[in-house]
């Protein structure tokens, strides 16, 4: 027997390397990104890929299922937004090679813009549905799910969450750890099947709702749904992550264990609910197992601790145990001092994005932002953003407040790989209609907040083989922007003529920022700055870059008003930017 | 062992928390336990706050400790320890590495730094073991290093041997950093020998 120390999305990585899986495709997204990084440790078996987005991804595997061969997808629960539209079509033309759509949701939002729940994806898609509580199970319902879609013939989504994805456990690999032996299925031409045109699409609709009542009878005899029998004056419905909090603080009631979820295993519920005085149901996020037991007519406590936003833990599942049973004290706990200072996330020092915002809030632009490290540029002191909504969305937004008569200066700024996922769209309904606005792509040349991951700039893949590094400036140009230009990260002067220049000017530009990003690149020759004390007046004009190398030290001048500057060498990367906005000439290299 | 131990580890990014969280957890495994490991990955790449969980026994089932249950806090940071106080069981141990990362908050002045620190850890934490890890790990030669020094200090709370954990250490690292690291872990446990830590009890 093997057994491996794993997190949820490694276990996921694994199974898909044991059921044979074949092509996998994902665009990175917190809490999702680890699951195609493990896979590429699999890339002798599994041909895998960073896609430029989640859409394209979702594509790529659906063409892999029809073609015959077992396939993967995994993305953040707003990723999957952006592939609905071939996955929707997918569930009714049914899988053929076995197809697993991972979604990683965030409950509490540790790293995301919402908190949608995407298991009503899944029943709006009509997909099976499991839920894993933790690796162990990410592992064997992902090796399931392979199962149950290719003899189902409709792809299966396995729905994680940050706490599963992120947290390890021990992984019982089975005593034969390598690839079981799928064959894979001939790939047929058959337009009636791949073509859903209304003539043929209407009988798939029929097909699905016949597919949905025997997935159904599955759920109900599956053994991923189990009842673990307790006290039964108390009844506990739960699924995935939660089910590991209601073992802790319920150990002694009984509990039905749902890892199979959509379509609802009615029949076992309602053995459950008949065999229980009162029945609960604990989950996180939407009531979407509980709507759906009421909508059965079936009695559900209406319970007022609340658990519907955020993420679940122990210490709400103990509220609830006071409120039902009454029979646990409420914990000793001694509360943090209050007031700490608190860590937010920052910009790097030596971040390549700083200075084009510290330009854009200097020349005073409206900035629709995006999806990245760079969202940070919206805070004190940068505070050089209006709005950030999705992936992609800064072009479109900047040319909407255009249209809608906003005056003055109007930026977009996006980075290379969101530009890539899904700017390259908006940046063209621009030129088409006549915008004026000015698009300013931060290119660091990496996908970096996830972690560094390629994408159609790096000019490397995640099978590790170079490829076409693909030019922005160039591509703007193609799609009809007469405005380009290039400019330095770290050059102020420089960035802020261009700037200024493009953002009056009357028709669409595009401005692209180079520079890599700093903790990828790992320089090794730094030479830090120092503040000469005897020359900083204590203006503070260097620490309105946001910088966190940049100190705030003793006070300058007989006011107590002013402070000088200090210059931390550890932190300090030698970006230039600070030199540069000091008038006294106070900051220079280290010597 | 009859019940579950629950170890929180916090501090600042950068002072490799995640990698310590991921030896103790593979040296519970190598020692019989159940384990599971929590972690978020915020948005932060550096200088947020870092929170990893580590917990092991006969059955685990939440990756998650509850608040007011935390066996050993491991905190690499005083204002980190401060800030994770609810977590501490009552009766549980605090191992704290004598040492301040000012947040970015505090340096650009945007917020008040703690008055009187020394005063708020005596009060919050007067039972303390304060390990003088990153001041080790520099003597070593290398500041990376004060995360194997603080698992060093806890090798004498954790109810398997050192050798163990070196085992775990070894699987775990790069061949080049192994002796660094075997080092530091020396020099953790070795210093922290006379501080009290109490073995773990089920």
């Amino acid at each position: 027997m093997s057994t491996e120390f794993l997190s949820g999305n490694e276990a996921v990585a694994y199974a898909a390397y044991r059921a044979g899986c074949r092509v996998a495709a994902a665009y990175p997204g917190t809490p999702s990104t680890e699951i195609l990084e493990t896979v590429a440790r699999f890339k002798d078996a599994i041909d895998c890929e960073w896609a430029v987005n989640e859409k394209v991804a979702m594509e790529v595997v659906i063409g892999a299922s029809i073609a015959g061969v077992r396939a993967l997808t995994a993305m953040k629960h707003v990723g999957l937004n952006v592939a609905m539209d071939p996955l929707m079509t997918y569930t009714w033309i049914g899988a053929h090679g076995g197809l697993v759509v991972v979604s990683a949701d965030d409950p509490g939002m540790h790293s995301s813009q919402n908190e949608q729940d995407n298991r009503n994806l899944a029943r709006f898609a009509r997909m099976a549905l499991f839920e894993p509580a933790d690796s162990q199970e990410a592992y064997d319902m992902t090796v399931a799910a392979f199962e149950l879609s290719e003899r189902s013939q409709a792809p299966v989504m396995v729905r994680l969450t940050t706490r599963t994805s992120h947290s390890a456990g021990l992984v019982d690999l089975g005593d034969d750890f390598r690839p079981l032996a799928v064959a894979p299925k001939p790939y047929r031409k058959d337009i009636r099947r791949n073509i859903p045109v209304p003539a043929f699409g209407r009988p798939m609709r029929q097909r699905v709702e016949e597919r949905t009542a025997a997935l159904r009878a599955e759920a109900d005899a599956s053994p991923l749904n189990r009842i673990e029998d307790g006290d039964r004056r108390l009844g506990i419905v739960t699924s995935g992550v939660a089910y590991t909090y209601v073992k802790e603080v319920f150990p002694d009631v009984s509990i039905l264990k749902l890892g199979f979820t959509n379509p609802l295993p009615t029949a076992l519920l309602r053995r459950f609910a008949g065999s229980v005085d009162r029945l609960v149901v604990v989950e996180e996020l939407d009531p979407f197992l509980e709507e759906q037991i009421r909508a059965m007519g079936l009695a559900v406590v209406d319970v007022q601790t609340p658990l519907r936003l955020f993420e679940l833990n122990p210490m709400r599942l103990l509220a609830l145990r006071r409120e039902l049973l009454g029979d646990v004290a409420a914990p000793a706990i001694t509360p943090a001092p209050a007031g700490l200072p608190t860590r937010p996330p920052v910009l790097c020092a030596g971040c390549s994005h700083r200075g084009a915002f510290y330009v854009l809030h200097k020349l005073k632009a409206t900035v629709t932002g995006d999806i990245g490290c760079y969202t940070l540029g919206a805070f004190a002191p940068l505070d050089a953003m209006d709005t950030t909504v999705c992936m992609g969305a800064s072009i479109g937004n900047a040319f909407g407040m255009e249209k809608a008569g906003l005056g003055g200066r109007i930026a977009a700024v996006i980075g290379d790989s969101t530009f890539f996922h899904s700017g390259l769209t908006g940046l063209l309904d621009v030129v088409y209609n006549r915008g004026r606005i000015t698009v300013v792509v931060l290119d660091n040349r990496i996908t970096a907040m996830t972690g560094h991951q390629g994408n159609p700039g790096s000019g490397v893949t995640l099978m590790g083989e170079s490829s076409e590094a693909t030019d922005i400036a160039t591509l703007a140009r193609t799609l009809g922007v007469r405005r380009v230009c290039t400019v330095g990260a770290y050059d102020l002067a420089e960035l802020e003529r261009v700037l200024a220049t493009e953002l009056d000017a009357p028709e669409p530009s595009v401005v692209v920022v180079r520079g890599p990003c700093v903790i990828a690149e790992r320089r090794r020759d730094v030479v830090p700055y120092a503040v000469d004390v005897a020359t900083c007046v204590g203006c503070g004009a260097c620490r309105k870059l946001g910088c966190p190398a940049i100190v705030r030290g003793d006070p300058v001048g007989a006011d107590g008003r002013r402070f000088a500057s200090v210059i931390d060498p550890e932190l300090c990367s030698g970006c230039d930017l600070c030199r540069q906005v000091c008038r006294f000439n106070a900051i220079a290299k280290r010597s | 062992m009859e019940r579950v131990l629950n170890v929180s580890l916090v501090g600042v990014g950068g002072q490799g928390i995640l990698l310590i969280s991921d030896v103790l957890a593979q040296a519970a495994a190598r020692a019989g336990h159940d384990v599971k490991k929590s972690e978020i990955h915020g948005m932060a790449q550096r200088g947020g706050s870092v929170i990893s969980q580590v917990r092991f026994g006969p059955r685990v089932f939440s990756p998650i400790i509850a608040d007011g249950t935390t066996d050993v806090l491991v905190a690499f940071d005083r204002l980190e320890a401060l800030r994770w106080r609810h977590l501490m069981a009552p009766g549980g141990q605090a191992l704290i590495n004598r040492h301040d990362v000012i947040p970015v908050s505090v340096t650009s002045g945007q917020q008040a730094a703690v008055e009187d620190l020394d005063g708020l850890v005596a009060r919050f934490y007067p039972e303390a073991i304060m390990v003088p890890a990153t001041e080790l790990a520099q003597g070593l030669g290398q500041v990376r290093a004060t995360n194997m020094v603080m698992a060093g200090a806890l090798s004498h709370w954790t109810p398997f041997p050192p050798a163990v954990w070196l085992d775990a250490l070894r699987a775990r690292l790069p061949a080049k950093l192994v002796a660094l690291n075997e080092r530091a872990f020396a020099a953790g446990r070795e210093a922290a020998a006379a501080l009290g830590v109490r073995r773990a009890t089920a």
